[in-house]
């Protein structure tokens, strides 16, 4: 930060001293400095939308080696570049024009920013010289955005790029991953300045704790060997730190319970005979009843979110709760927490395995848990010639032997991929979680796929969710993806119709869409191939033609329209008094 | 309980509404929000007098305020030992008759006139929000016209803004 500290200084020398540099500094336009700072941060993916404020940005992209990916909307980009970063870790990158360009981003932004999603958002603005004018296309990104990045920029001049873009990428990928935009001025991108990427990052008033305190590793560990009851809550920390293995090894080392939460998925293997399954509103019978019942509750990167947690008053009430989190701001928040640990979620669990303690004794609260488990897995009834839509998605899991890389939209649909595909692995599961943002699956796939692009894709949407983002279908005809796109038609707004059917006493408003567009015409419309199943019988050898098939692909699968989301913790109730766990 | 907190932040444009934004989205309500230079000139004081909450929402502000990038320190003089200072011009109704009352009134408050009308003067008085409050009611029988006050700003005592710059950098721990 100027006048802190003695790199600052140093970056104001005189441009003439250029020259003396060793350290491969060199002078570049601005547009071509972006460019540039992307190669440093070796982004291989760009997601966006050209238009006139980026249009000197856009001239430098040009075969610049970096490839782009043309959306049919500036949403489709962002959510394509949460995609991709859900899958490899790594920020996603999306450039977006000034006014509509930029506004159009502020769904994948809010998305971002709820499930912690790593992303560098690139804005044009109009030139310097007309800011504030009410210029053409000209809107106050920086003032909107506020609220749902991590944090955000605007250039003043191209001096700044270096020094911006090293600390997005830093900030948008540490910490507590999220958002990160960078606002551009047209005129910054034609102005020159001296490009050097290699001081690091002089962030003050930003240092995330990565490496928790001893002390508090030990006051868990001495909780935990003296509990009765105790339980893991797992949440996406567990796949944001990398720590599926150490999750597991510590599971297995102190035979503890395992509870995942919608977005942490894929963290602890579903298999695994530790495994409760997902808890919270549509979470199963053994993993909520875990949750209220606990005496020793130890969240791992979860952040307490009211879909989990239900009325916090009957949330694990009995419960000594520790919460490791690398933001401090979540510890406490919602749920009252003894053991605070501030810190990443890897290291803590490397620090937790290291500690010698003696187990709790909790063989009778285990065996209670898996027979509740046992007793009370989640369900559904078949019968008659429809389509059941939980069917469906176990029939994706098997025939993908749990192996794709799967992307939900929001609703219904997302909830049945939650509890009926076993996630074996990390990173292969890509839905909105705290925004719940419908039209996000289907661009989602696009950047997950150019994340991993040896693993199948399959995208799982709602006829609703999907029809938000339906546009997006043009860059897997266009590119050919071999991404597998697969509509649950069940003729609504399933979840909003659920919710109206039990709480609101069967009105269907605005809930019930009678009429839809001919989905196989508009997947051929796009040049992709397409194919409705709607009888059971036929969904198995439809299924496998489809996943087998190489290539894009769109399956229509017409399913029971009344079918619900069961079990169900109804809103305002506690965990513990769930409805539906059994037929 | 009225938290004071004392926050640096660099200084730079936006950063205010980074910090109003924060409140409006979390729902936290001021009382009163000064800024101002420090003897750094790449470094702003905020000085937040919060609306009256329990401790765990304190805490919650707190965490949320150091979570912004461009929040350097966050502290809270709520219960440290704090010297800390608030301005107000009072303009009062004041009839020539009335003058000398006015004038004995304010002077145990080494409150001053610094305005002369010709119906009203304008006083001006410093000291901390008790204060300020005693003499707005001991002038209110009298009608005031108008009002202003500048909020409150503090230092926490026997630490100049300079030693707690001081201590801050000399905490940093870079490169990160």
């Amino acid at each position: 930060m100027p006048g802190m500290s003695k790199p600052a200084d140093e970056m104001k020398r005189p441009m003439g001293e250029a020259n003396h540099r060793t350290d491969g500094a060199m002078l570049l336009k601005g547009a071509d400095m972006v460019v540039e700072a992307l190669r440093r941060e070796r982004v291989d993916v760009i997601f966006g939308y050209p238009g006139g404020a980026v249009l000197p940005l856009y001239d430098a992209l040009f075969e610049c080696g970096i490839r782009h990916v043309l959306t049919r909307h500036e949403q489709g980009a962002i959510h394509a570049a949460e995609g991709y970063a859900r899958v490899t870790g790594r920020p996603g990158v999306v450039i977006a024009t000034s006014g509509p360009g930029a506004t159009n981003l502020v769904t994948g932004l809010a998305d971002a920013m709820m499930d912690s999603i790593p992303i560098v958002a690139i804005t044009g603005q109009v030139a310097k010289t007309v800011i504030g004018t009410d210029a053409f296309q000209e809107t106050s990104i920086i003032g909107i955005s506020t609220p749902i990045t991590k944090h955000n920029y605007q250039i003043r001049h191209a001096s700044e790029i270096p020094k911006v873009f090293k600390e997005a990428f830093h900030i948008a990928n540490s910490g507590r991953k999220g958002p990160v935009l960078i606002d551009i001025p047209k005129d910054v991108a034609g102005e020159t300045a001296l490009f050097s990427y290699d001081d690091p990052p002089q962030l003050p008033g930003y240092q995330p704790t990565v490496v928790p305190h001893q002390l508090q590793i030990r006051k868990l560990m001495s909780g935990l060997s003296r509990a009765k009851k105790p339980v893991i809550l797992a949440g996406a920390g567990i796949l944001h730190a990398g720590a599926s293995a150490e999750l597991v090894a510590f599971a297995e080392r102190h035979r503890l319970p395992v509870v995942h939460t919608l977005l942490g998925l894929g963290g602890f293997p579903a298999s695994h005979p530790l495994f409760l399954g997902m808890g919270g509103m549509h979470g199963s019978a053994a993993a909520n009843k875990a949750l209220h019942e606990t005496d020793f509750l130890i969240n791992l990167g979860a952040r307490f979110d009211d879909r989990l947690t239900g009325k916090l008053e009957f949330f694990a009430p009995h419960a000594t709760v520790a919460h490791v989190d690398i933001d401090p701001a979540e510890i406490g928040k919602n749920v009252s927490t003894q053991i605070p640990v501030v810190g990443d979620v890897r290291e803590a669990l490397l620090m937790m395995l290291a500690a010698d303690v003696e187990s709790p004794h909790a063989d009778a609260w285990m065996n209670e848990l898996l027979a509740t488990k046992e007793q009370f897995p989640y369900w559904y009834v078949q019968e008659g010639t429809g389509i059941k839509p939980q069917r469906l998605i176990a029939e994706i899991a098997r025939l993908t032997a749990g192996n794709a890389v799967v992307i939900t939209d929001v609703g219904q649909h997302q909830m049945w991929t939650a509890q009926f595909f076993p996630f074996e692995v990390p990173d292969r599961w890509v839905t909105s979680g705290g925004l719940g943002t419908m039209g996000f699956g289907l661009p989602a796939a696009i950047g997950a796929y150019f994340g991993k692009p040896e693993q199948q894709v399959v995208a799982i949407l709602g006829d609703a969710g999907f029809q938000m983002t339906q546009q997006e279908l043009a860059v897997i005809g266009e590119m050919e993806l071999p991404i597998k796109v697969v509509i649950v038609n069940n003729g609504a707004l399933g979840m909003v119709r659920q919710w109206q059917e039990l709480f609101h006493g069967e009105r269907y408003s605005a809930s019930l869409l009678e009429w839809q567009p001919d989905f196989i015409k508009l997947a051929e419309a796009y040049r992709i191939p397409a194919t409705r199943v709607q009888e059971d019988d036929a969904l198995t050898d439809a299924l496998a033609a489809f996943l087998a098939a190489s290539g894009p692909g769109f399956l229509e699968c017409v399913v029971e329209p009344r079918e619900n989301v069961f079990p169900m913790v109804a809103p305002g109730t506690g965990i513990h008094q769930m409805v539906g766990v059994k037929p | 309980m009225t938290p004071v907190l004392s926050v640096l932040v660099h200084n730079k444009p936006g950063v205010l509404n980074r910090i109003t934004a924060l409140f409006m989205r979390k729902g936290f309500n001021i009382q009163s929000l000064t800024v101002c230079i420090t003897e750094s000139p790449d470094v702003s004081r905020m000085t937040l007098v919060m609306n009256e909450m329990d401790e765990a929402a304190l805490e919650q502000v707190m965490k949320q305020l150091h979570k912004q990038i461009d929040v350097l320190k966050v502290t809270d003089l709520t219960e440290a030992p704090m010297v800390s200072r608030e301005l107000a011009l009072i303009q009062v109704n004041s009839p020539i008759a009335q003058r000398a009352t006015i004038t004995s009134l304010i002077d145990p408050f080494r409150a001053s006139i610094v305005d002369v009308g010709r119906d009203t003067v304008t006083v001006q008085v410093t000291g901390d929000a008790e204060k300020i409050e005693a003499l707005i009611s001991l002038l209110r029988p009298y009608g005031i016209r108008e009002l202003a006050r500048t909020g409150l700003t503090a230092l926490p005592r026997e630490a100049s803004a300079v030693s707690e710059l001081r201590r801050l950098n000399e905490s940093q721990v870079l490169p990160i």
